[in-house]
């Protein structure tokens, strides 16, 4: 499964035109986007600005209401296509079994064999720095812990698109730090990074290009250097001035 | 064996270890033990799949499973003796007034219990992990022995409650057992025989005997959960 040259490639995903409605009312519209092959981008925006659902839309835990998410690898079936790609939630879910087990759960899942499971998962808590904590129950490790292991669950899932919904906004800062390195590792290994955040000085830190969402419409999609210095949109200025948007 | 004083009396009967009474304690523990583990096999995966899939008549299936918790041991064992029953459907295959008929009716007794439990447990926590795990790519189905086996010890609770039920109804045992003296009798027919007979003080011994079981189980079983809760998070 680590062999990714002979299927086609994922990416890029395009979204035409895609809403999304619940209980009458229209969280997300109009939604134009592409992500291409490579590149981080920070999806930045007030709360409720439909950040979480852009990304849950995208990773296909949800069906938009109209128009299309759709991946170039279009012939694969949406599980297969959910298998390379890989997502990180503000609180991650760790089942109550040890740190390992829960890594080689989720290569289970992926259909990698028992003995391959054991290396690919020991190596990837090994990168983050988990060894130690391997035979520990995952429910008991710290906050930071936790979230780092996710990302070494995802680091061993190989995904070609890493989707992070505010993974680090219940973490201390050196915690913080150890997950935008992570963030890092990831894209210098090639996986295409898709992350929300409302830390500016993190977006600042990581991004390619910026995403910026208002009241469930996307207001701009701007390089990172052009955003932070001459947003397009008021909205987006005074977003960055701290103020409230609505 | 008797006396005057009831709890004389059972102290008397654990320790005189007489051979009746063991023989009656070990039939009562291994018609409700299996009758359980029989049950819990059938109705953990029942619930689970309940808890995870949409399908026509789900509301009923739940609902009726909720109403069966609160099934009388004597129309269970009514049903069951009818089934065994020499006119009955299944009456050549001769099983009235055997332990296993005693097994069957406990465990029809027992499965709605654990079976609605399951189903209220799996369902509570899909709702804590169905997006991570249907982010790592896991089918309902492949979900189902992952949270079987993370909710492990909640289901316990229900499997013990079902063990609670088996063990202290007498209703079903008595009419499809018979409460045959050394083929039958468990302790709650027995104890039933001896208050209809007068013999108070035994029937209370037993019946102390039969308190001090149930809880034996149910606080070792307290403990282990206890203590893999605490280990595990």
């Amino acid at each position: 499964m680590n062999d990714l040259s002979h299927l086609p490639t994922l990416l890029p995903l395009t979204l035409t035109d895609v809403a999304f409605r619940h209980r009458g009312q229209t969280l997300l519209q109009g939604i134009n986007l592409a992500f291409g092959a490579s590149g981080r981008t920070i999806v930045l925006g007030p709360n409720g600005a439909g950040k979480s659902l852009l990304m849950r839309l995208c990773h296909g835990l949800l069906q938009p209401s109209a128009g299309t998410v759709r991946w170039a690898a279009l012939r694969d079936s949406g599980r297969s296509i959910r298998r390379r790609q890989s997502m990180v939630f503000q609180r991650p879910v760790l089942l109550r079994r040890s740190a390992i087990a829960n890594v080689e759960y989720a290569l289970a899942v992926q259909g990698v064999g028992r003995r391959e499971r054991r290396r690919h998962a020991a190596e990837a808590l090994e990168y983050f720095g988990l060894a130690s904590l391997a035979h520990r129950m995952a429910r008991v490790l710290s906050g930071g812990e936790q979230q780092r292991l996710a990302l070494a669950r995802a680091w061993a899932m190989r995904p070609e698109i890493l989707f992070l919904d505010e993974p680090t906004s219940a973490l201390d800062p050196s915690a913080t730090k150890a997950v935008e390195d992570a963030v890092q590792a990831f894209h210098d290994r090639g996986t295409r990074i898709v992350m929300s955040t409302h830390d500016l000085g993190q977006a600042r830190r990581l991004a390619d290009d910026v995403v910026f969402l208002c009241r469930g419409r996307l207001l701009e999609r701007t390089p990172a250097i052009e955003f932070f210095q001459q947003p397009r949109t008021a909205e987006a200025t005074a977003f960055l001035h701290g103020e409230l948007v609505w | 064996m008797t006396g005057g004083n009831p709890f004389a009396t059972a102290l008397e009967l654990i320790l005189e270890r007489d051979p009746v009474l063991v023989g009656i304690v070990g039939l009562s523990l291994q018609v409700s033990l299996t009758a359980v583990a029989i049950a819990a096999v059938l109705a953990l995966p029942l619930g689970a799949v309940v808890a995870l899939f949409r399908f026509p008549g789900r509301g009923i299936v739940v609902a009726g499973l909720n109403a069966l918790m609160g099934l009388p041991p004597v129309v269970a064992g009514l049903m069951v003796y009818l089934l065994l029953s020499r006119a009955g459907p299944l009456g050549s295959w001769g099983l009235l007034f055997t332990p296993t008929a005693m097994v069957i009716a406990q465990t029809l007794l027992v499965f709605p219990i654990i079976a609605a439990l399951s189903r209220q447990v799996v369902e509570d926590l899909w709702e804590e992990y169905s997006e991570q795990l249907r982010s790592l790519g896991a089918s309902r189905l492949r979900a189902i022995p992952t949270l079987l086996w993370d909710a492990r010890f909640s289901l316990l609770t229900g499997v013990l409650a079902g063990f609670g039920r088996a063990s202290a109804e007498v209703g079903a045992v008595l009419i499809v057992g018979g409460n045959i003296d050394g083929v039958t009798r468990v302790m709650t027919t027995a104890i039933a025989l001896e208050t209809s007979r007068g013999d108070l003080p035994l029937a209370l011994g037993l019946g102390i005997v039969l308190l001090l079981l149930v809880m034996l189980v149910n606080s070792a079983a307290h403990l282990v959960s206890e203590q893999a809760k605490r280990r595990l998070g």
